[in-house]
C-alpha cells in the first residue's frame, strides 16, 4: 500500500479529471453491476477494475486486450539445501511462520529478506515473484484497466495501484472527464489503495444486518481518507425496517443516500445475457441506475 | 477437524453456511467458529454470542533511539517496504508501510531500534453452551489483514472442530485463512460473477492441497453452468440451498437459516458427515 494520497502525480490533473469508486465492505451487494451499467450510461470516461483478486467487470463488458503486462512485484525467500547447515536462526527469526524443516513456505514468505541477511552461511537467495498480470483493453463502451493478480499471491494493493495508474494514463491521453472504478469488498489493503486519492466514493450496501455493519466500517475508511462518500441500498425492499435504519443511521452521519434499487431477478438475468442491466431491461432497478448516475453526474462536475 | 468455508465471491452466503453448519452442530460437540473476515466480520452478527473477552492485535514496528543512532543507514538499506528512511542526522519510520518483520531492529549495529508495538486490531471471544466464536477485527483505516487472521488462528483448539468463516477473493488473507485446514467448503451462486470467482477459489484450494467441495446458493436464481462445471472438475456438491426471498429475509434480520427454518438442521448435518468421511478417508490414506 502507498501512503494515503501519495499516489498522485500532480494536481493539476486531478482538477480536471474525476473518479469515482464503486465500493461495499460486504461482498456481492451490486457493485460490479451497478458500475457495468455505469459504463453503458457514461460518456466520456475510462473504467477501472480495481477488484484485482477476483475481477468480474469484464464478464460484462467483453473487452479486446490491446496491452498486456506481466506484474512482477515483491520477492520470495529461497533457501538452498545444498549450502543450509541446519542452524535454525532464519526459522527462529522469521515473523511469518514461512520458514519450517529449513524450507521456506513461498506462500507465507512475505519477502523481507530477514532470512536473506541473517544466513551465517549466505544459503538464501532472494527470487523475484511474478504476481500477476494486468491488462488496458477496449470495449464497446471505451477503455477499460484491469489485472489478474496471481492465485494466492500478495501485492494486491500495487496491482491496484497500477490499474488506477493506466486508467489515468489514458484518461489524461484521451482527455476524458472520469475514472469509474469497480472497487474491492472489505476496507483492507486493495480497498485503501482504490479509494486514496479519489474524487468520490459510492457505496452500494444492502438492507441486511450485515451489509449495515460493513457499511459503517468503509464509510470509516472513507472518512479516515478523507473522500466523501454517497450511500445507495441496493435490494432495499427484502427488509424495510433494515432500510430504515440505514436512512437514519446515513442522516446522522450527514451522507446522502442517493439511491434504493429494489430486489429484482432481471439483474441476474441481464448478467447471464452478458449484459448491463440498463441495456437488458426498463423495469425499476434500470431506471433507479439510470437516476444515480444522473446524480452522480452532477456531483463529479 | 478443521474446516474453512470460502467463495472468491463476496456476498454468496459463506456466513450463512459457517453459522448454520456451527450451530447445527453444537447440540452434540463443543466447536469453534472462527470469524477470519476481520475486514467485515459478520458470523456473530448472526450468532449472537456474548463477548466477554477482548485482546489487542499489535504488530511490532521500530523505534529508533537518536541517543544511540548513528544515522548509519543499515535499517533503511535492509527494510524491504520503504518504511525506513535515513535524511542526514534523522530517522523517519512510516508504520503504515511496516510488515513488522523485525530485520531492521536485530539488524542495527547500535542496538538502537526497539520494537514497539502498533495496534492493528483486535480478537474477541465469546461463547455460548458448546459453541465457541473467536472473531477478529481489522481497525478502521489498517491495510494489513494478515496479522489479525494470523492471532485469531491461535486460538484453535486442535481437540474440537473449528470452523473457519474465510474473507472473499484469492490474495494473502484468503491464503492465511485457509492455510492449514482439514476440508474447505467453497460457496457459490448460478451465475457467471459466481462462477468465474468459484473457479479462481478452486485453484486456491487446489494449490494448497486441501480437498474442497461446494455448497451452491441461491439455486434457482442463474443458469446451470456451475454444476456442469463441479461435474466437469470432479469436485462434490455437498449442498443446494435454493433461491427464496424468505431465506434472504431470514439473513437480512440477523436470523441463522437452521434458527429461522429449522428442518435445514438435517442437511447442515449431512454436510458436515460428508465432510468428515472425505476427511477420515485421506488421513487414513497419509
Amino acid at each position: 500500500m502507498l501512503p494515503p494520497g501519495g499516489q498522485h502525480n500532480n494536481g493539476q490533473t486531478r482538477k480536471q479529471m474525476k473518479e469515482i469508486v464503486v465500493l461495499s465492505g460486504k461482498g456481492g451487494t451490486g457493485k460490479t453491476s451497478i458500475v457495468a451499467s455505469f459504463a453503458s450510461l457514461a460518456e466520456s470516461k475510462v473504467l477501472a477494475d480495481c477488484d484485482v483478486d477476483a475481477a468480474d467487470l469484464h464478464l460484462l463488458l467483453n473487452p479486446k486486450i490491446s496491452e498486456e503486462k506481466e506484474f512482477w512485484s515483491g520477492q520470495v525467500a529461497y533457501i538452498d539445501q545444498e549450502e543450509c547447515t541446519e542452524c535454525g536462526l532464519c526459522q527462529e527469526l522469521c515473523h511469518f511462520g514461512a520458514i519450517k524443516d529449513f524450507q521456506v513456505d513461498p506462500l507465507l514468505c512475505e519477502g523481507c529478506g530477514f532470512c536473506y541477511r541473517v544466513c551465517p552461511v549466505d544459503a538464501v537467495t532472494m527470487q523475484d515473484s511474478m504476481s500477476g498480470h494486468w491488462f488496458m483493453s477496449e470495449t464497446k463502451y471505451g477503455y477499460l484497466c484491469h489485472a489478474r493478480l496471481g492465485i494466492a499471491q500478495e501485492n494486491s494493493g500495487k496491482l491496484v495501484t497500477v490499474v488506477r495508474q493506466n486508467a489515468r494514463l489514458i484518461a489524461e491521453r484521451e482527455n476524458l472527464d472520469c475514472i469509474i472504478t469497480d472497487g474491492p469488498p472489505g476496507i483492507g489493503c486493495p480497498v485503501i489503495s482504490s479509494l486514496s486519492g479519489a474524487s468520490l466514493a459510492l457505496l452500494v450496501t444492502e438492507s441486511s444486518l450485515s451489509g449495515i455493519h460493513d457499511l459503517e466500517r468503509v464509510l470509516g475508511v472513507c472518512r479516515h481518507f478523507g473522500i466523501p462518500a454517497l450511500v445507495c441500498i441496493n435490494k432495499y425492499d427484502i427488509n424495510q425496517e433494515n432500510t430504515k435504519k440505514i436512512e437514519s443511521y446515513c442522516l446522522d452521519q450527514g451522507v446522502v443516500v442517493v439511491s434504493k434499487i429494489p430486489f429484482d431477478n432481471v439483474v441476474t438475468e441481464a448478467l447471464i445475457k452478458g449484459l448491463p442491466v440498463v441495456e437488458y431491461s426498463d423495469g425499476t432497478p434500470s431506471r433507479e441506475i439510470k437516476k444515480l448516475w444522473q446524480f452522480i453526474a452532477k456531483a463529479l462536475s | 477437524m478443521i474446516i474453512s468455508v470460502a467463495s472468491g465471491k463476496g456476498g454468496t452466503g459463506k456466513t450463512l453456511v459457517a453459522s448454520s453448519l456451527a450451530l447445527s452442530l453444537s447440540d452434540k460437540q463443543k466447536l469453534q467458529l472462527l470469524d477470519c473476515d476481520v475486514e467485515e466480520p459478520n458470523a456473530n452478527i448472526l450468532l449472537h454470542l456474548p463477548i466477554n473477552q477482548t485482546e489487542r492485535v499489535y504488530i511490532p514496528v521500530p523505534k529508533v533511539d537518536e541517543q544511540k543512532c548513528t544515522y548509519c543507514g543499515k535499517c533503511a538499506e535492509v527494510c524491504a517496504y520503504n518504511a525506513i528512511a535515513v535524511v542526514k542526522e534523522k530517522v523517519l519510520v512510516f508504520p503504515e508501510l511496516c510488515h513488522g518483520c523485525g530485520a531492521c531492529s536485530y539488524l542495527c549495529p547500535e542496538s538502537a531500534i526497539a520494537d514497539e508495538g502498533r495496534e492493528v486490531g483486535t480478537v474477541e471471544r465469546g461463547h455460548s453452551g458448546n459453541l465457541e466464536v473467536i472473531q477478529g477485527k481489522l481497525n478502521v483505516g489498517e491495510a494489513m489483514a494478515p496479522p489479525v487472521i494470523r492471532e485469531v488462528k491461535k486460538h484453535i483448539d486442535p481437540a474440537n472442530t473449528t470452523i473457519i468463516d474465510v474473507p472473499p477473493g484469492t490474495s494473502c488473507p484468503v491464503i492465511e485463512a485457509i492455510n492449514g485446514s482439514d476440508f474447505c467448503v467453497l460457496v457459490t451462486e448460478p451465475t457467471p460473477f459466481g462462477l468465474n470467482d468459484f473457479s479462481l477459489a478452486v485453484e486456491v484450494v487446489k494449490k494448497l492441497g486441501i480437498p474442497s467441495g461446494a455448497v451452491i446458493n441461491r439455486v434457482g436464481i442463474g443458469d446451470d453452468k456451475i454444476e456442469q462445471y463441479c461435474h466437469r472438475e470432479r469436485i462434490p456438491v455437498l449442498l443446494r440451498i435454493p433461491l427464496d426471498r424468505d431465506i434472504a429475509i431470514l439473513y437480512s434480520k440477523g436470523i441463522p437459516l437452521v434458527e429461522g427454518m429449522p428442518r435445514w438442521r438435517e442437511p447442515f448435518l449431512r454436510l458436515f458427515e460428508d465432510i468428515q468421511e472425505v476427511v477420515t478417508a485421506r488421513r487414513a490414506a497419509q
